[in-house]
């Protein structure tokens, strides 16, 4: 699905944190949204997901303009996120996370005639969490996982919902390298098996470059110049404001 | 076995138990005791829907307990209803009347939920003492209650009343932990565990929220009605904030995580009352004290620190 931003702004008091944003993501690709501490990315994704309501602008997705859905009504129409700060079940296993995500999104979260779980959540939950690498870790109470397996698990729980766009907040922050080298595979992996339209922030421009197909700049609420890798390398604005000149050697 | 059926052969045997217990020792204590725990078990359990189960801290909890023993006494003295009837439009009445105040404070965060209730008891309290010609005020609906007749059994009776008591009980208990163990059960853990997450996987939180509200306060009514056959009548202690303090002290001294918790912390709580009442005019100071050593000393309900040293002792033996 494609994913669409027109005009989007928010201010928190006078300061505009996302301010005229017009930006699309194409049906099946890969995006990155990087820019500096501050820079509005995370208020970007919670505008879209509807956690927050916009000042001005629209979202849409496949053209259809979910502004003023609930975040309920957001996740139905096939979008999914994982948070900044991992936001999981702490007190349940990964295994208990997962079939719960998806007897959620199933739409038996009242569901009072049975015992939990429900019919069919123990073998899909168990297909997310080998897709992403949990499958060992399953009878773990969620909150003793380490940090990285949070992450795995937010995303995890993401795609319970069977979404067709994915957006991830910083999935590698606060990891080592190994660890982070590890979750970027998952992402790529999950968005290759998946088709997904993913988007995700990261301030590792390493990773970002490899990885992303397109890449957009914020900076101060602004858009600051949105394209393929190559572009962004060698876009003036984007050098002064943000990159600096170490990353022009490849 | 499927832990439906294993916990209902389980809720069989000590239903079976209780009844026939009298057939084995006569003990017109031991009776009057589980009487008395029948209808401040149901009301704390029903506390720990909220609190245990969805993270939702009530501190007027108490009110529907209250609005449980006055609705169903109002009805048996001043209606021609038989005891079913009664009963069972009380339970009606009850989730009407939890549907209004749930409705206002569902949506309010933590603090000022838990305060928020604990206003709306105090005024329902107060509307007690000041509409006297219904509910009798300060002196509470005497007069005992009629027709007190129920499938041949005469509650008028100790020994039936305990009958009944024990039934609801353990029905009552059974239900409540079919809630917190189904589907919908989860899903009020989802929401106390993370409520933003929860939100995000497309749950619209209010609604679970709202149904637990309501849930808790008809068990808390059922707790109500038994308290009210046992003093035949109703009276404004039932209803104040006191009461939801009794049923916090249970859940806490028994325990939040575990489904029994709140009937074991009743338990205790009854028998500390009557032990320091025989023994002390000072009861509850002597009372306080014992529940702050348990407070400070576990740091945790009775059940709770019992199934946690458990788990302890079997990860240290692996
Ligand atoms: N709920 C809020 N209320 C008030 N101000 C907010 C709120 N959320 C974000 N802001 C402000 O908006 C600006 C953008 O914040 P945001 O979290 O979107 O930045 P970010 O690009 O994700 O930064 P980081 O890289 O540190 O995660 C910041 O100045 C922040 O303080
Ligand atoms: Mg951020």
């Amino acid at each position: 699905m494609k994913l669409e931003v027109r005009h989007l702004t928010k201010r928190f008091g006078g300061v505009a944190a996302i301010d005229d944003v017009t930006l699309a993501f194409p049906s099946g690709s890969l995006s990155a949204v990087i820019g500096p501490n501050g820079a509005g990315k995370s208020t970007f994704f919670n505008l879209i997901s509807g956690a927050i309501r916009a000042d001005g602008g629209h979202v849409l997705i496949d053209g259809e303009d979910i502004t003023a859905h609930g975040q309920a009504a957001i996740v139905r129409r096939g979008l999914g996120r994982a948070f900044q700060v991992a936001r999981f079940f702490p007190t349940m296993t990964v295994r208990e996370n997962l079939m719960a995500a998806v007897a959620a999104h199933r739409g038996q979260w009242g569901d009072l005639m049975r015992r939990f779980p429900p019919p069919g959540a123990s073998p899909r939950a168990r297909e997310i969490a080998a897709m992403l690498g949990l499958a060992d870790s399953s009878d773990r109470v969620a909150a003793t996982l380490s940090h990285g397996d949070q992450k795995l698990l937010d995303i995890a729980l993401a795609l319970a919902l069977e979404p067709k766009i994915l957006l991830l907040d910083e999935p590698t922050a606060g990891m080592g390298p190994e660890e982070r080298a590890r979750m970027i595979d998952r992402v790529q992996h999950v968005w290759s098996e998946q088709k997904l339209t993913l988007v995700f922030i990261e301030h590792d421009m390493d990773i970002v470059f490899r990885i992303a197909e397109r890449i957009a700049v914020l900076c101060y609420g602004r858009l600051l110049a949105a394209g393929t890798p190559a572009a962004i390398r060698g876009d003036p604005a984007v050098i002064a404001a943000y990159l600096g000149t170490e990353v022009l050697a490849p | 076995m499927t832990p439906l059926a294993r916990e209902g052969g389980i809720a069989l045997i000590v239903l079976a138990l209780l009844l026939g217990a009298p057939a084995l020792f006569s003990s017109p204590a031991f009776e009057d005791f589980i009487i008395r725990l029948s209808a401040l078990a149901l009301f704390a359990s029903s506390l720990n829907l909220l609190v245990g189960a969805s993270g939702m801290i009530s501190f007027g909890h108490g009110m529907f307990y209250g609005f449980g023993a006055y609705a169903f006494a109002l009805l048996m003295q001043r209606t021609a209803l038989s005891l079913l009837p009664a009963f069972l439009l009380t339970l009606g009445l009850t989730a009407l009347a939890a549907l209004l105040v749930g409705g206002v404070c569902i949506r309010l965060k933590t603090i000022y939920f838990a305060f928020v209730t604990l206003a709306i008891q105090m005024l329902f309290y107060s509307v007690i003492i000041s509409w006297e010609s219904l509910t009798g005020g300060d002196q509470g609906l005497r007069g005992g209650i009629p027709r007190r007749v129920i499938a041949g059994l005469d509650i008028n009776h100790q020994r039936h009343l305990y009958q009944v008591c024990a039934l609801l009980l353990v029905v009552g208990l059974f239900a409540m932990r079919h809630i917190t163990a189904s589907p919908f059960g989860m899903t009020l853990r989802m929401i106390r565990d993370n409520e933003a997450r929860a939100a995000f996987l497309g749950i619209p939180l209010w609604r679970p929220k709202l149904a637990v509200f309501v849930l808790a306060a008809v068990f808390a009514a059922l707790g109500g009605v038994l308290a009210s056959l046992f003093v035949s009548g109703a009276y404004p202690e039932l209803a104040d904030w006191p009461i939801s303090g009794q049923a916090i002290f249970a859940v806490m001294l028994g325990g939040i995580e575990s489904f029994l918790g709140p009937l074991a912390g009743s338990a205790i709580l009854l028998a500390l009352n009557d032990i320091f009442t025989r023994i002390t005019e000072y009861h509850g100071l002597v009372q306080g004290g014992v529940i702050l050593l348990f407070a400070l000393g576990l740091r945790r309900g009775v059940l709770d620190f019992l199934r946690r040293d458990r788990a302890r002792g079997e990860a240290a033996s692996r």
